[in-house]
C-alpha cells in the first residue's frame, strides 16, 4: 500500500498511490495511515485522486482512520474520483467528512 | 480462473449446481469463473471481468457499480462464509438478457445467519465517534442490485441478483431493513 505524507502549511496531506482500496488492501491502508499520520498537523487531508475503486472494506478503513485521529485531529478527503465519490454519497458518509474537489490550497499534482 | 465463450446456457450447465429455473428465459451465459475464496483472487477475478469484453458495452458508471456490487458479495463470502480460511471456492456466473446482466454467486461455506439475507441497514452518519468500520457492504449490494435472492441448497450458498440500481425500477422482492 503506497502512501506518502507531506506537511503543507497547516495540513498533513497524505496521498494514496494505489488504484484501489479494497478488501485485499484495507488493513494495510489502515496500518500505513497510522504510521504516516503518527505526527504532524491536526488537519489531515487524504488525497484520493489516484484511487478509482473503494469498496465497503476501504470505506470502513477510512472511517477507522478518522476515528483513530479523533478527537484532537481531523480527517478530510480530497480528489474523489466518480466511483469513490458515489460510494461516499450512497452510504451518506459524505456527510461525515469534509470533502474537497482537490487538495485545498494546492495545485493538483499532474504526476 | 476460466472464462467460457458466449454460448446458450444449456450447453455448459454444471448439472449439480444450477437449479432448473436458472436456465429459463433465453438468457445467454457470458461468463463463468471459479476461483479460491481469497480477497486477492476476488480482486483478480474482478480485474479480468472489468478488462474483458463482458462488460464492454456497459457505461463507465454502471461498470464501476457492477464491480462494486460483485466485490461486496464475493468479499463477504471470503470473510464470512469461509471465515478467511482460504479453504473454499467461489463461482461466479453471469448471464445477459435484454440488456441486463444477471449474476449467480455460489460457495460451500457456512450459511447466512438464519439462512436469510442481512438487512443492510446503514449506520447513522451522525454518530461519528461510534461509526462502525463495517456494515456498509449489504447496504451497497441492496442499493446496486435488483431481484436479490439468497438460497441454501444442501451445503451450497446461492446468491442471485440483476446488476442495476435498485431504485431505477420497482422491485416487489425488496426486503425492508
Amino acid at each position: 500500500m503506497k502512501l506518502s505524507g507531506e506537511v503543507a502549511g497547516d495540513m498533513l496531506v497524505v496521498r494514496v498511490d494505489e488504484a484501489r482500496i479494497d478488501a485485499a488492501g484495507a488493513i494495510q491502508f489502515k496500518e500505513r495511515m497510522r504510521e504516516v499520520t503518527h505526527n504532524g498537523p491536526a488537519r489531515v487531508v487524504l488525497d484520493l485522486s489516484n484511487v478509482g475503486f473503494l469498496d465497503s472494506s476501504g470505506l470502513g478503513a477510512v472511517v477507522a482512520v478518522m476515528k483513530l485521529l479523533m478527537p484532537s485531529r481531523k480527517l478530510e478527503l480530497a480528489g474523489l474520483t466518480p466511483s469513490v465519490e458515489k460510494v461516499f454519497r450512497l452510504t451518506r458518509m459524505d456527510s461525515v467528512f469534509a470533502i474537497h474537489p482537490t487538495v485545498p490550497g494546492a495545485l493538483r499534482d499532474a504526476g | 480462473m476460466q472464462f467460457t465463450q458466449p454460448c446458450p446456457v444449456p450447453c455448459v450447465t454444471p448439472a449439480e449446481d444450477v437449479p432448473p429455473q436458472q436456465n429459463a428465459g433465453g438468457r445467454v451465459l457470458i461468463a463463468q469463473l471459479a476461483f479460491p475464496a481469497t480477497f486477492i483472487a476476488v480482486r483478480d477475478a474482478l480485474a479480468a471481468l472489468v478488462a474483458g469484453p463482458i462488460l464492454a458495452d456497459v457505461s463507465t458508471d454502471a461498470k464501476a457499480m457492477a464491480e462494486l456490487v460483485l466485490a461486496e458479495a464475493m468479499n463477504n463470502i471470503v470473510e464470512h462464509a469461509y471465515a478467511n480460511t482460504a479453504a473454499g471456492e467461489i463461482t461466479l456466473t453471469l448471464w445477459q438478457s435484454e440488456g441486463e446482466v444477471a449474476c449467480r454467486i455460489t460457495d460451500r461455506g457456512v450459511a447466512m445467519p438464519k439462512e436469510e439475507l442481512p438487512s443492510g441497514r446503514l449506520p447513522d452518519p451522525a454518530a461519528r465517534a461510534e461509526l462502525p468500520e463495517g456494515g456498509f457492504g449489504w447496504f451497497l449490494i441492496r442499493t446496486l442490485s435488483r431481484d436479490l435472492r439468497y438460497a441454501r441448497h444442501g451445503n451450497l450458498n446461492e446468491l442471485t441478483f440483476v446488476l442495476g440500481d435498485a431504485q431505477s425500477q420497482p422491485c416487489e422482492n425488496t426486503v425492508s431493513a
